[in-house]
C-alpha cells in the first residue's frame, strides 16, 4: 500500500554493509541513524523529538555496550527500540477510580478524532469490567453528535444523559455538571462527559472545554487523537495541555495503516500516558495501549525478536526432533497433529503472531478475516475420536464419522475436510522430511528456504473453507519444525521472509543479510 | 494557549537573517518538515533551492523566500484544479477515511453550489455511522437542498446512491451529492462497497467527480489513503479539510505529485460558507506568508 519500504528492508540494506565487522565505526552507526531518522520521520513523529532520538541512539550505539555484543548491528535495533519504548512510557496506566463515586472522565481533541465513537468503547469496556457507566452529550456543537451518542450508548448498553438536542443550542458546562449530579443520584459510578472537538487554535473552544472541566472536577481527562495525525500532533497535543490538561491519552483508528508516530511526539512532548488504542469501528475493539508494541510499529520492525523468543519458547527441541522422525517414517497421526496445533496455539494468538511479522501491515486487512476459531473446532473434532482412530486415520468410516461429528457439535462435512487435510499434510510432511519440496496446488514452487509462499497463502484464502488457514498455520508450524532438526535452516528467516519479501524469492544473500539482521 | 504553528511563522526566524548560512538550510529543513511536507519532499525542496542559490549566487534571505513561494506555486499549480460538474445530473461521490469532515464538506459544498444558483440533491449513503444521516440532514436543511435518506437502518448504500441519482434524473436537479461512510483504507471489504456503490451509479450516469476529502492534520499517512481510495474508487479530486486549525497540510504536495490527482476544495472552517475552490497562489501565500 504504502510505497516506502519498511524499515526493516532498509536497515536490513545498510546493514549489509556492516556484515563481518566486529566493530561499528562512527560512519557505520551514522548511515544507521540516518535511515531511523527518515524511518520516523516518515512515521510522522515529530522533528524535534526525532532529532533528541537520534541523537541519543547514536551515543548509545557508538558506547561499549554495542562494541561489546556479539552483534552489533543487531544491539543497535535494540537500542533504537528500548528507547522508543521508554518514550512510549515504559508501563502502562491504568485508570484511576476516584474514591468516591462518580469517577468522571471527560474526553477532549480535535474533530473527527473519533471522541462520540470512543465514549461508547470506553463505556462498554468499563461495564465488563463490572462498573456502571453513564454517558453525557457536551457535544453540542458538531450536527446531531448528541443523537450519534445516543445511538452509540444504546448499543454499548449504557444509559445517555442528554437534556439538550445539541446542533448548537444549550450550554455544555452546565450538561457536564447536571450529568454528575445526574450520576450521583442515580449511583452510576462512572460519568464519561463527551465533549465537541475543538482546534488546538481555537480559544473559546478551549476556554470552554477548560470551562467544562472545572465544572465537573474529572478523575481523568483523557485526550482522544487520531493515529494518522502528522507534525501537527504536537502543537495540538500542547494546546491541549495548556488549556485542558489532559492526564492520559487514547489513540484511535490505529487499524489503519498509519505507523502512529504522533503516539511518540504525544508521549514525549507532554510526558502523559498513552492508556488505550482503539482498533476498528465495532464497540469491541478496544484495548489498554501497549508501548513495546507501538515502538514496532513506528519502527515498522515487527515483533521480530518477540516472535522468535515465542517460537523458541513454545516449540520443545526434543518433542520437535521427535516430530521429525515421524515424518519420515510415515508415523505422523492425527494425535500428533494435534499436538502441533495446541503447540501452535501456545505461541498465543495467530493473529497476534502474524502480525508480529515485518512488514505485514499489508496483510493486516486479511488477517482481519482470520478466523482463530478454526483451530478450536478443529481441536474439537480431533478429541472426538478414540485413541485408535486418532492412531490410524484409515479407520474412520461413515458411522464414526457421524459419532465425531456429534460429539464435536459440527457436521460429517467438516470432518471430512479436516481428514482429508490431515492426509494431505502428512503426505506432504513426508515429501519435505525426505528432502522433497512439496507440491501444494496453488502454491507454486516454494523458493529456497523462504516458505513466505505457505505464509501468504494463509492471508490469501479469506473467507475460503474453515480449517484451511490453521492448517497452513499448523504447516508452516510444522516446516519449523522441521527446520530445527535440520539446522542449516533458520526458523527465523523462514518467518520474517514469509512476510516480507512478499512474493519475490529472497536471493541468498538476502537471506544471509537477514539472518545477520536477526542476529541468527 | 500555546502559540499556533504556523510555516510562515517558523520561516520568518528563516528570512530574518542577513545572510543565507548552514543555519538557513537547517531551519528551512525543520520548517518544511514542520509543515508535513515529509522527509522526500522536503529533501528534494531544500535541493533545488540550493542549487538556484548557487546559479544565482545570492546570499540574500529574502531571494531564498521568493524561490521557495515560486517553487512550491510551480509544484502545486500543475494540475488543473476546475470541478467538471457540467453533466447533468453532475455526481459527485464523496470518500474518505473517517473523521476527516466528508459530512461537513458535502454541508458546505451543497451550500457552494446553492450560492452559484445550482439545484442540488444530497445522498446519505453513510448508512454505517450512528446518526450520520441525521448530520447530513441538518447540514442539508441549512444548505437549503434536497436529500434523500435510506428507508431503513443499514440500508446497501448503493441502493441509497441509486435512489438519489434516480430521484435528481426524475425532477432534473442539476447536482448530485452522495455522501459515504467513512473507511480506513486498510478495510477491504470497505473499499470494495465503494467500488459498488460506483459501478451502481455509472449504470444511471457518469460520475462527474469522485472527491477524496483528506484531513490537514493528516502525515504521511495521506499518500497511503490516496493511493487506496484512487485504486479502488477512482478519485478525481481532492478536498483539503480543517486548514484553519494549526495544521499544513504539506503532504498534499507529494499527494498530488506523487498520483497526478489534483486538490479541488479546501476547507477551513466550521461555518457553512467556509469552503473554497483551490488556488495555489493563495495556499502558497496562507502557507509561507
Amino acid at each position: 500500500m504504502a510505497t516506502f519500504g519498511s524499515l526493516s528492508d532498509r536497515l536490513a540494506e545498510t546493514l549489509k554493509n556492516l556484515r563481518g565487522k566486529g566493530k561499528l565505526s562512527p560512519a557505520d552507526v551514522d548511515g544507521t541513524v540516518r535511515e531511523i531518522r527518515r524511518a520516523l520521520l516518515d512515521a510522522d513523529v515529530a522533528l524535534d523529538v526525532v532529532k533528541s532520538f537520534t541523537a541519543a541512539i547514536r551515543e548509545r550505539a557508538l558506547g561499549d555496550e554495542v562494541n561489546k555484543a556479539l552483534n552489533p548491528a543487531q544491539q543497535v535495533v535494540q537500542i533504537v527500540n528500548e528507547e522508543l519504548v521508554e518514550i512510549l512510557g515504559g508501563q502502562q496506566r491504568r485508570l484511576e477510580f476516584a474514591k468516591k463515586p462518580p469517577t468522571v472522565i471527560m474526553l477532549a481533541g480535535l474533530q473527527g478524532a473519533g471522541k462520540t465513537t470512543l465514549a461508547g468503547k470506553l463505556a462498554k469496556w468499563l461495564k465488563k469490567e463490572g462498573h456502571t457507566p453513564v454517558l453525557v452529550a457536551s457535544d453540542l456543537q458538531r450536527p446531531n453528535a448528541v443523537t450519534q451518542l445516543q445511538v452509540v450508548g444504546e448499543q454499548a448498553g449504557v444509559p445517555v444523559f442528554a437534556p439538550e438536542p445539541g446542533n448548537g443550542v444549550g450550554d455544555p458546562v452546565k450538561v457536564a455538571k447536571n450529568g454528575v449530579r445526574f450520576a450521583a443520584d442515580k449511583l452510576y459510578d462512572v460519568v464519561i462527559v463527551d465533549t465537541a472537538g475543538r482546534l488546538g487554535v481555537d480559544a473559546d473552544m478551549m476556554k470552554q472545554a477548560a470551562n467544562i472541566r472545572k465544572a465537573v472536577d474529572p478523575d481523568e481527562v483523557l485526550f482522544v487523537i487520531d493515529a494518522m495525525i502528522g507534525q501537527d500532533a504536537v502543537v495540538t497535543a500542547k494546546a491541549f495541555q495548556d488549556g485542558v490538561d489532559f492526564t492520559g491519552v487514547v489513540l484511535t483508528k490505529l487499524d489503519g495503516d498509519a505507523r502512529g508516530g504522533a503516539a511518540l511526539s504525544v508521549a514525549h512532548v507532554t510526558g502523559r500516558p498513552i492508556m488505550f488504542a482503539s482498533t476498528g469501528e465495532g464497540l469491541d475493539d478496544f484495548e489498554p495501549f501497549h508501548p513495546d508494541r507501538m515502538a514496532s510499529r513506528i519502527l515498522d520492525l515487527g515483533d521480530i525478536l518477540t516472535l522468535i523468543e515465542q517460537a523458541q519458547g513454545a516449540f520443545d527441541e526434543a518433542e520437535a526432533l521427535e516430530m521429525a522422525e515421524k515424518f519420515a517414517t510415515d508415523s505422523f497421526t492425527l494425535d500428533d497433529f494435534l499436538k502441533q496445533m495446541q503447540q501452535l496455539r501456545n505461541m498465543g494468538s495467530i493473529k497476534g503472531m502474524l502480525s508480529m511479522l515485518p512488514g505485514a501491515k499489508g496483510m493486516r486487512e486479511q488477517l482481519d478475516n482470520f478466523d482463530e476459531r478454526e483451530i478450536v473446532r478443529t481441536e474439537a473434532i480431533i478429541q472426538s475420536m478414540t485413541k485408535a482412530e486418532r492412531a490410524n486415520s484409515k479407520l474412520l468410516n461413515g458411522s464414526r464419522r457421524l459419532r465425531i461429528a456429534r460429539g464435536a457439535g459440527s457436521t460429517v462435512t467438516e470432518v471430512n475436510q479436516l481428514v482429508n487435510r490431515f492426509e494431505q499434510a502428512a503426505k506432504m510432511m513426508k515429501t519435505v522430511a525426505k528432502g522433497g519440496v512439496p507440491q501444494v496446488p496453488g502454491m507454486g514452487p516454494i523458493p529456497g528456504a523462504g516458505f513466505g509462499g505457505g505464509r501468504k497463502q494463509v492471508a490469501k484464502k479469506k473467507g475460503s473453507k474453515a480449517g484451511n488457514p490453521a492448517k497452513r498455520a499448523a504447516e508452516n508450524a510444522r516446516l519449523a519444525n522441521g527446520e530445527k532438526a535440520a539446522p542449516a535452516a533458520p526458523t527465523g528467516g523462514g518467518f520474517g521472509l514469509g512476510g516480507k519479501k512478499g512474493d519475490k524469492a529472497p536471493t541468498q544473500e538476502e537471506l544471509a543479510s537477514l539472518q545477520k539482521f536477526l542476529g541468527r | 494557549m500555546a502559540n499556533p504553528w504556523s510555516l510562515s511563522g517558523a520561516l520568518r526566524g528563516v528570512f530574518s537573517r542577513k545572510t543565507i548560512d548552514d543555519t538557513t538550510w537547517d531551519d528551512l529543513e525543520t520548517s518544511l518538515i514542520g509543515a508535513d511536507f515529509g522527509p522526500d519532499v522536503t529533501e528534494q525542496i531544500t535541493e533545488h533551492l540550493r542549487e538556484q542559490v548557487a546559479r544565482y549566487n545570492t546570499t540574500d534571505p529574502a531571494d531564498l523566500r521568493r524561490m521557495l513561494r515560486e517553487n512550491l506555486e510551480e509544484r502545486l499549480s500543475k494540475l488543473d484544479s476546475t470541478l467538471k460538474l457540467s453533466n447533468r445530473p453532475a455526481v459527485v461521490l464523496v470518500v474518505g477515511v473517517n473523521g476527516v469532515g466528508k459530512t461537513t464538506t458535502i454541508g458546505k459544498f451543497a451550500k457552494f453550489l446553492r450560492n452559484f444558483d445550482r439545484t442540488v440533491v444530497v445522498g446519505a449513503a453513510d448508512t454505517f455511522r450512528a446518526a450520520a444521516v441525521e448530520q447530513l440532514g441538518t447540514w442539508a436543511e441549512r444548505a437549503g437542498v434536497q436529500i434523500v435518506k435510506p428507508q431503513q437502518q443499514g440500508q446497501d448504500p448503493a441502493s441509497v446512491a441509486f435512489q438519489t441519482v434516480e430521484k435528481a434524473m426524475r425532477e432534473s436537479i442539476e447536482i448530485v451529492i452522495i455522501d459515504t461512510a467513512g473507511r480506513l483504507q486498510t478495510k477491504a471489504g470497505l473499499m470494495d462497497e465503494l467500488g459498488k456503490i460506483k459501478r451502481v451509479v455509472e449504470k444511471q450516469t457518469e460520475i462527474a467527480e469522485v472527491l477524496l476529502v483528506l484531513d490537514a492534520t493528516t502525515g504521511q499517512n495521506g499518500l497511503a489513503q490516496a493511493e487506496a481510495f484512487i485504486q479502488h474508487a477512482g478519485v478525481t479530486g481532492l478536498v483539503l479539510t480543517k486548514l484553519d486549525g494549526s495544521a499544513r497540510g504539506g503532504f498534499v504536495l507529494a499527494v498530488q505529485e506523487q498520483t497526478g490527482i489534483p486538490i479541488k476544495l479546501v476547507g477551513q472552517g466550521e461555518g457553512i460558507n467556509d469552503l473554497t475552490g483551490f488556488t495555489p497562489h493563495v495556499f502558497v501565500q496562507n502557507l509561507i506568508g
